[in-house]
């Protein structure tokens, strides 16, 4: 059984919910510190970022990451490294690379696939690489049997997700309501029916991401899914430190806040 | 309707692998209204009509084409005619696109308008369609362009437009488009994001072709009764490529008309500083299209140079991948002195600033009409007219 299974059987056997921490390789360091860091204040999964010069789908906050782990000359070969250096002192936890198709294109899917199987990675989500469009990357991941993780947003008509699921696998990602009409109750009734009509489907975890700042409200959301993911809110920590050493206490304390206020509204 | 011989299949792609929706699923459902609208829009003729009339009474359509006798006399060969599309109303092409997408735009019931722009020139052109319809309209621009091309942004402020710094990356066009992307992503329910050129994801690079076919047709029955009968070579200068398609869509099916495509070779091929992506890209994803780009060993986007802003792009639209493929366009490239030179050339000889985009095309004809004799024809777009860029040139020449 893969991973990501084990760990959300796991998570559903105590009645708890995921707790995922996305953090861009190559930033602060090119070591597993602030991946261990995170697994210390209680994350269940990791989405490790892979950073790219035209990050199209991420914030100000994310994209300054992904500039800082550029200029350190972080690319594909530096994410594979740092994968599996955390995967040599923690066996469990699910790592998910998270980043956009060229430069994965560029070093080759096959490649990739292969290589990602060995540093320890268990799942991949491409950005830009939509269900359905025409890529080499699917065929590649299933090749190496890695999990693949697919976005669903808030405006993906019921037909699209069918679709969508069909070439998904690990958990499903569902994209949390924001900007104009981002009223916090709104993306928790939204998220509620989302995962509903995603469970008539799947029998996949759902877990809801995008723009979650609070414990608050990482711990709302969760009520109605099987996990949150908390991006901006930790990227954000690390750019303000000075030091790697720094961003590992920032990080595991952070992550402890969520995990407090999930556990809290899941009592196990 | 002429057929399409390079229409993308129902999926967006030109031939099996140009082109296509490599966006964040957010934008699906967006892209899908919008090729919804664009195909009832194509196929309405009370749309066309609208259109049409904008284009006659607003745009100034047609647009002349231009004898250009006594710069041929110069050169000593083939006969040079200019499609002016330095004649529009705000100055270049990207207007006939602006106008029919802002048209589309209030067709859809959206109010508001963004747009990313490089040198200003279709950051204008859709703040001039926003005004002219009377949506609201913000257009995001790389901090570094703002800076040289401050004429244009306070011309867009005229208009009413606000215009958004893009501090990220490097500060340019590519960087604006990113930008735009993400506003449209929160924003899509009351927004309507204009592309400026063949590129983006499907539909753009189609539904932009569309709007710009105006260019081809026009010239087409233009030098037919000019000359009697069609040029040897049409060429046109290639950023993004919206105003090479809008010219040489007209002639696919002329097998004897040689599509030339000008590339901007900056300070040199082999100079590393260049925007020739057909010319010394290679295959990739960016912006929601496969296509050629410039790019590092790593799949990261290069950095791009070129004397004319509206050039300065490390991509180019998925359908001038394809004709290149199919070897049914050639692209070739000039670079900055060149591109100057011919700018000098024209306003000399024939009294006309043109664009430093355009000047790239103007650069490839003074080239090559030399060795021709005059009973060749050559057909140049001339996409924009040089005024935006008289501070540069002044820079620049000693």
């Amino acid at each position: 059984m893969s991973r990501i299974r084990t760990r959300f059987d796991s998570l559903a056997a105590r009645r708890a919910r995921a707790l995922i921490g996305y953090i861009v390789a190559g930033d602060a360091t090119s070591g597993p510190g602030l991946m261990r860091a995170l697994t210390a204040g209680g994350a269940d999964v990791i989405e490790l970022g892979m950073p790219f010069s035209d990050p199209m789908a991420e914030g100000p906050i994310i994209q300054r990451a992904h500039e800082r782990a550029l200029s350190a000359g972080t690319s594909v070969p530096g994410v594979l490294e740092q994968a599996a250096a955390f995967r040599r002192v923690d066996e469990d936890t699910p790592v998910v690379l998270m980043g956009y198709l060229n430069p994965l294109e560029r070093y080759g899917c096959t490649a990739f696939a292969a290589d990602a199987r060995t540093a320890g990675v268990d799942a991949v989500l491409c950005v830009d690489c939509p269900a359905g469009e025409r890529s080499p990357l699917e065929r590649a991941l299933e090749a190496e049997g890695l999990e693949k993780i697919q976005l669903i947003a808030p405006t993906t008509a019921p037909g699209r997700c069918r679709e969508i699921l069909t070439h998904a696998s690990g958990f499903a990602y569902a994209i949390t309501l924001r900007g104009v009409t981002g009223a916090a109750d709104l993306e928790v009734e939204a998220v509620r029916a989302r995962t509903a009509e995603l469970k008539a489907l799947s029998d996949i975890p759902v877990v809801a991401g995008f723009g979650i700042k609070s414990p608050g409200d990482a711990a709302r959301l969760s009520e109605v899914c099987d996990g949150v993911v908390i991006g901006s809110a930790l990227v954000g920590a690390v750019g303000g430190c000075d030091n790697a050493e720094a961003a590992a206490v920032q990080l595991e304390m952070l992550m402890h806040s969520y995990r407090t206020a999930i556990d809290s509204g899941n009592p196990a | 309707m002429r057929n399409e011989p390079s229409a993308p299949d129902s999926e967006g792609y030109f031939g099996e692998q140009f082109g296509g929706r490599f966006v964040a699923e957010t934008l699906i459902a967006a892209l899908d209204a919008l090729e919804a609208a664009f195909e009832q829009a194509r196929g309405d003729a009370a749309f066309q009509d609208e259109l049409n009339a904008q284009l006659a009474t607003y745009v100034g359509r047609p647009s002349p084409l231009y004898f250009a006798e006594r710069w041929s006399a110069q050169l000593g060969g083939a006969r040079i005619y200019l499609k002016r599309e330095d004649l529009n109303h705000t100055g270049a092409h990207k207007i006939n696109s602006c106008m029919a997408q802002a048209l589309l735009a209030r067709r859809m019931g959206k109010t508001r308008i963004i747009a990313e722009t490089g040198a200003g020139q279709h950051g204008v052109a859709s703040a001039t369609a926003a005004a002219r319809l009377g949506l609201e309209c913000v257009v995001y621009m790389g901090a570094r362009d703002i800076e040289r091309q401050k004429l244009n942004v306070y011309r867009m402020q005229l208009l009413g437009a606000e215009v958004r710094a893009v501090e990220s990356g490097s500060a340019t066009l590519k960087d604006a488009l990113n930008e735009a992307m993400r506003d449209w992503v929160a924003s899509v329910e009351n927004t309507y994001y204009i592309i400026g050129t063949v590129a983006g994801p499907h539909p753009y690079p189609l539904l932009v072709r569309e709007f710009q076919s105006v260019i081809g047709r026009e010239a087409r029955a233009q030098i037919l009764d000019a000359a009697g009968r069609l040029p040897d070579q049409v060429i046109a200068c290639i950023g993004g490529g919206s105003n090479a398609l809008g010219i040489f869509s007209a002639f696919i099916d002329d097998a004897e008309v040689a599509l030339i495509g000008v590339e901007a070779a900056g300070e040199g091929l082999d100079s590393g500083r260049h925007a020739a992506s057909l010319g010394r890209g290679s295959i990739g994803v960016l912006h929601g299209n496969r296509t050629y780009l410039l790019q590092d060993g790593d799949g990261q986007i290069s950095p791009t140079h070129s004397i004319s802003a509206g050039l300065d792009y490390p991509a180019v639209g998925p359908e001038h991948a394809w004709l290149m493929q199919q070897g049914r366009a050639q692209y070739v490239s000039c670079d900055d002195a060149e591109a100057l030179a011919a700018f000098h050339a024209l306003c000399a000889g024939e009294g006309i600033l043109p664009a430093l985009e355009s000047s790239h095309a103007l650069a490839h004809a003074a080239r090559i009409a030399p060795q021709l004799d005059a009973g060749d024809i050559l057909l140049i777009n001339l996409s924009g007219r040089g005024d935006k860029d008289v501070d540069t040139v002044r820079s620049l020449t000693p």
